[in-house]
């Protein structure tokens, strides 16, 4: 294999390896919600110093092959989709610490059903089919996750009209509900990150920008 | 063959159609066609061998000094056909200039070196040459160092101001299409950015174009960019997106270094 081969490839396990403290900040933040856990929480916390860490050592090895491998074609898509996959993944991780930070403000819970679980459920499914699909190179999976963030968008929408009404019947629960929109709005975003992983994924495969594309068409000069 | 989409508003100004090329039973280029347009620089890409260079030399008939050659197909500029328009190959040369990879200066001073194709061309004129030597070595961005020193010998400059010197002796003539055959293999970086730098300048008035096994060099001066392999055109399209998104997988293996 020749040593630029190698090199992009320690970058994709690199981001493998980052997105992988992402699903494990993922799943610990489903968890310490529903528990509730404050050990689980500080496990979120104490896992984003990695995620900082993966961060700055990823982009030193994007901005080293840039300057010395004078990449062309495919390989200079996935360096450059790599650069913008990287700070997402690093949100993501500060979402989940925004989540963590709630556990202890939301309880006893104010919602009936499981729609909260859902949409933190579902928000894991999105950021681990976008990195499924950076890592196999599966244009399909991309197109899927990003079709899911209306799902996601859905069930924030119903989430937080169904917390307006709790707060408007019950004003004891207002401080735990205004914890609760914020924390149905980190899923939210971290969603919206997954959907960006995908759409650079997209142009990693198929050399066109995904992302507003009702704009295609119009040029920008 | 894969030719650019995208609307030029260049006209073209050298037309290859289905062009083949051969010394002797050797063939070298078959089945070309391509449409080099007027103020832009087109580079050719290609591994060693793939009749980069030859291709270049058909558009001046430079080839024809060599025997047993045999070129098929249409070559036009501005329309007309080079080989059969009843075209005066010197004139052909005159508008077709060439500049080649090793800096190429006559044993002659500097003045003489850029003054010799207008005299060839029948300026007796003293004033005159003095002004068309002094254009043509400003237009090759030398003026400024040789000013001084007209009279001294070409032999005696760097090997990035030969290069340039000739590059000027090409441009005495007032050429329109300039064939540049790698014309920075031999030269040091900073010599090559300048080179470089007078390509981007005249492209305003001239049709360049470069033949180089410098993939970043293609990169950073041309518009557009073809890639040849075993004498075939395999790509061409705006240089931008010959190095994000070709559209020949082979064209993607060449210039991200997987070929072969």
């Amino acid at each position: 294999m020749r040593q630029f081969d190698t090199e992009l490839k320690e970058l994709r396990e690199g981001i493998m390896a980052m997105a992988g403290v992402a699903e494990e900040m993922l799943e610990l933040t489903i968890q310490a919600l529903a528990e509730p856990s404050q050990a689980k929480a500080d496990q979120v916390n104490h896992l984003d110093r990695r995620m900082d860490e993966w961060e700055l050592k990823l982009d030193q090895q994007c901005i080293d092959l840039l300057a010395l491998r004078n990449p062309a074609a495919s390989d200079l898509r996935r360096i450059a989709s790599s650069l913008k996959i990287i700070p997402e993944l690093e949100r993501i991780g500060d979402h989940c610490c925004n989540i963590a930070r709630r556990v202890g403000m939301v309880h006893p819970p104010i919602l009936a059903g499981n729609d909260l679980e859902r949409l933190g459920t579902e928000t894991r499914s999105m950021v681990r089919r976008a990195v499924d699909a950076f890592v196999s190179n599966d244009a399909a999976l991309a197109h899927a996750v990003i079709l899911s963030d209306d799902s996601v968008d859905a069930l924030y929408g119903k989430l937080y009209r169904d917390l307006l009404r709790s707060m408007l019947a019950d004003p004891l629960c207002i401080e735990r509900a205004s914890h609760l929109i914020l924390v149905i709005k980190n899923w939210e975003r971290i969603a919206d990150q997954a959907t960006n992983i995908a759409e650079e994924v997209l142009f990693i495969l198929e050399g066109r920008s995904a992302k507003h594309t009702y704009l295609r068409g119009d040029s920008v000069e | 063959m894969l030719t650019p989409t995208l609307p030029e508003t260049k006209p073209i100004k050298l037309s290859v159609r289905d062009m083949a090329f051969s010394y002797g039973p050797k063939k070298i280029l078959d089945g070309l066609s391509l449409d080099i347009h007027a103020e832009r620089v087109t580079a050719i890409i290609g591994p060693s061998g793939c009749g980069k260079s030859t291709f270049l030399k058909c558009f001046n008939r430079i080839h024809e000094v060599a025997a047993d050659v045999n070129v098929g197909g249409d070559i036009q500029i501005d329309g007309v056909d080079i080989y059969r328009g009843g075209i005066d190959v010197v004139d052909l040369r005159r508008r077709v200039g060439m500049v080649f990879q090793k800096p190429n200066p006559f044993p002659k001073s500097i003045y003489e070196n850029v003054a010799f194709g207008p005299r060839l061309f029948g300026v007796k004129d003293r004033a005159t040459l003095d002004g068309i030597v002094e254009d043509a070595l400003r237009k090759a961005a030398l003026w400024d160092e040789v000013k001084d020193r007209l009279k001294e010998s070409a032999s005696g400059m760097s090997g990035g101001q030969q290069q340039r010197l000739c590059i000027a002796r090409a441009l005495a003539v007032n050429p329109e299409v300039l064939l540049m055959d790698e014309p920075c293999s031999a030269l040091d970086p900073i010599a090559t950015s300048k080179i470089e730098d007078l390509i981007g300048e005249l492209k305003e008035s001239l049709t360049i174009v470069i033949v180089t096994h410098n993939m970043q060099q293609a990169a950073r001066v041309s518009d557009y960019t073809a890639f040849f392999w075993l004498g075939k055109l395999v790509e061409m399209d705006l240089t931008e997106r010959i190095f994000t998104t070709p559209r020949v997988q082979m064209t993607e293996d060449y210039i991200t270094g997987r070929f072969g």
